[in-house]
């Protein structure tokens, strides 16, 4: 089982790689990624130094191109290929046909792995992509419970990958427009959710509030800490009771399912957080690589250490985690 | 241009469903797209009577469309779905790519839905080499980004074998999840929702802390606060609109048809209201936004 981390730069890459990840994966400095954040990804030149640094570790780069060519700049998706694959990237993260044909027909021997953006959350779904584009892999969504993951990967022609620890989007991926709806900008169109120029706090009478688009996303009382307002995780009125109406700010971790997720032959667990310090990066690769050498080592006395869950309580949003839809309680 | 009702995103009683269609059947709509696209769970109406009411459309006039599930998760859902892809009778909505493999393999027609994730001319050559016969834009795409798409289309000489739909009106379906948020509502799980969401023909409506309506809940599904209405912009439709689309928000939905007829050329303006209506997608900006207005 491949642990794939992080990276939003090298020095994030270089501690992913210390401190246990198999394979890291990153995206570049455009819109063709889904973490198109400032001061964050990689030039050529930078890739090009990753892709070094990891196949002398004999580690793997994956390149993210993972938002939806617009028809006016398909060839901004096309360069983005073109520049990993010329640069040593070992597989590419796809979600769009466009990028998905022009990778498969240019660079056939650098594998396609199918993007959570594409929302391939059953067989058939797979079956289409694969069919047309050769996958070597597919990263599934963060809306299947454990059982469905497992009915899944008895059946796919593709090795899976799954999300294991990290902020939550607990929306079918690639199929939310949240972010447009009050920005004009999603992760498919712009390539970020709640984009960070739409971001406001102010400290009023009533409490620090935060904003997205002039829009009260959540008001802090003096004792709590203010998240940044990603507007799933805001605070809003159904029937006159506030509360986290669609999810509290919390993060994934799945520490628990990995013996699970090893015997159903999941291929690789991924971290989330290209837009993550080094440090983070480090903090979480060390923790999961542990976990995933336990339970490799013997699956059937595995259990999760509790500075494992400490430390990786600490790097949570709202110190909190949960198992998220694999878990059919959370649903 | 023609005018299609969408299928009811919201979970309705058998009977609400059955009265709906009697008066959609007289309506001045041109097309109807039926069946369950949101959740799996919601089963009061079976496969036989979504068939019988799509019978009796189609004796109507009607051209009758069989919609389907956007959000495909476990092998029952897709074994349910199997039905409707070989219905024999009526074209179908593919709302995921699960569900266009199925019909491109059996090689059956199918209108892409809003749903899918097609933002270029690549990717609609490669759904009408799968058999499309139909595309119904994603919500947020907006008028500038259709019409560059369509250029491409033209130059890939393609832009005639297929028809181009457009969602615009009611509250528009913006995010699906495996949580249910009716039953969050009303602090159950999915697993005990007891399709509570029947209780809320419209949805229940989210307000920002300030009292805007940010969301309306749907089951697992997100929808807008507002009400997407491209009434006014229908002008700037003719020849290459082919479709505009109203997704069911009551039966009131169905006399909109004939106030959006009405205004095709701009000469009954409909009437709109800032914190309930909103044309943002359309006009390249967020989508809650409301340009003009009434």
């Amino acid at each position: 089982m491949e642990l794939l981390c992080p990276a939003g730069n090298l020095p994030a890459l270089k501690s992913a790689v210390e401190h246990g990840a198999d394979a890291v994966y990153v995206g570049l400095k455009d819109d063709t990624n889904a973490r198109h954040f400032a001061g964050l990804n990689f030039t050529d030149k930078k890739l090009a130094e990753a892709a070094r640094y990891l196949h002398q570790h004999r580690r793997k780069l994956h390149v993210a191109i993972n938002t939806f060519a617009h028809p006016d700049g398909m060839n901004r998706w096309q360069t983005a290929i073109d520049v990993a694959a010329q640069n040593g990237a070992d597989a590419l993260i796809l979600a769009d046909i466009a990028t998905l044909e022009y990778a498969a027909k240019r660079y056939p021997q650098v594998e396609r792995h199918l993007s959570v953006q594409a929302s391939a959350t059953n067989l058939q779904a797979i079956h289409f992509y694969h069919r047309h584009f050769q996958l070597s892999r597919v990263v599934l969504p963060r809306v299947l419970s454990m059982h469905q993951v497992k009915q899944l990967a008895r059946e796919t022609p593709v090795p899976l990958e799954v999300f294991a620890f990290g902020s939550l989007c607990i929306m079918a991926e690639g199929r939310c427009y949240l972010s447009s709806w009050l920005t004009g900008e999603s992760p498919n169109s712009a390539g970020a959710c709640s984009p960070a120029k739409f971001v406001r706090w102010q400290q009023t009478p009533k409490g620090m509030e935060s904003r997205l688009n002039e829009v009260l996303i959540d008001r802090y009382a003096p004792d709590e800490s203010a998240g940044y307002p990603t507007l799933c995780k805001g605070r809003y009125e159904v029937d006159n009771q506030l509360y986290h109406v669609l999810e509290e700010p919390t993060s994934l971790n799945t520490l628990s399912l990995l013996p699970e997720l090893l015997r159903a032959n999941i291929a690789s667990v991924k971290i989330e957080g290209r837009q993550r310090s080094p440090a983070y990066v480090a903090q979480v690769a060390k923790v999961w690589r542990q976990a995933i050498d336990r339970c490799m080592a013997s699956p059937e006395h595995y259990a999760v250490q509790e500075p494992w869950m400490q430390a990786l309580g600490e790097l949570s949003e709202g110190s909190q985690t949960t198992l998220g839809a694999y878990h059919r309680d959370w649903q | 241009m023609k005018y299609a009702i969408g299928p009811v995103l919201w979970y309705w009683p058998t009977e609400t469903l059955e009265t709906f269609y009697q008066r959609a059947a007289e309506s001045s709509a041109d097309i109807i797209y039926l069946g369950e696209a949101v959740c799996s769970k919601r089963r009061a109406t079976s496969f036989n009577q979504w068939m019988d009411i799509a019978r009796m459309l189609a004796l109507q006039g009607k051209q009758v469309v069989l919609s389907t599930l956007a959000l495909l998760q476990s092998p029952s859902e897709v074994k349910e779905l199997r039905r409707y892809v070989e219905n024999g009778e009526f074209l179908l909505e593919a709302n995921d790519m699960g569900t266009v493999n199925m019909a491109a393999e059996r090689k059956l027609p199918f209108v892409a839905g809003p749903t899918l994730n097609v933002y270029n001319a690549q990717t609609l050559q490669l759904l009408l080499k799968e058999g499309m016969t139909r595309w119904c834009i994603p919500v947020e795409m907006s008028r500038d980004w259709l019409i560059q798409l369509l250029q491409q289309c033209d130059e890939a000489g393609v832009r005639e074998q297929f028809e181009v739909e457009v969602l615009g009106y009611g509250h528009l379906p913006l995010a699906l999840s495996a949580r249910c948020f009716t039953a969050r509502a009303e602090n159950r799980g999915k697993d005990d929702c007891q399709t509570c969401c029947i209780n809320y023909p419209t949805g229940r409506r989210v307000l920002s802390q300030e009292g805007q309506q940010v969301f309306v809940l749907n089951g697992i599904q997100t929808m807008s606060g507002y009400c997407y209405n491209l009434g006014n912009d229908l002008t700037g439709m003719h020849n290459w609109i082919d479709i505009v689309r109203l997704s069911p928000q009551g039966e009131n939905t169905l006399a909109e048809v004939d106030r959006f007829r009405a205004n095709e050329a701009g000469q009954a303006p409909l009437m709109m209201a800032r914190g309930s209506d909103c044309n943002g997608y359309w006009r390249r900006l967020a989508g809650m936004a409301l340009e003009g207005g009434g």
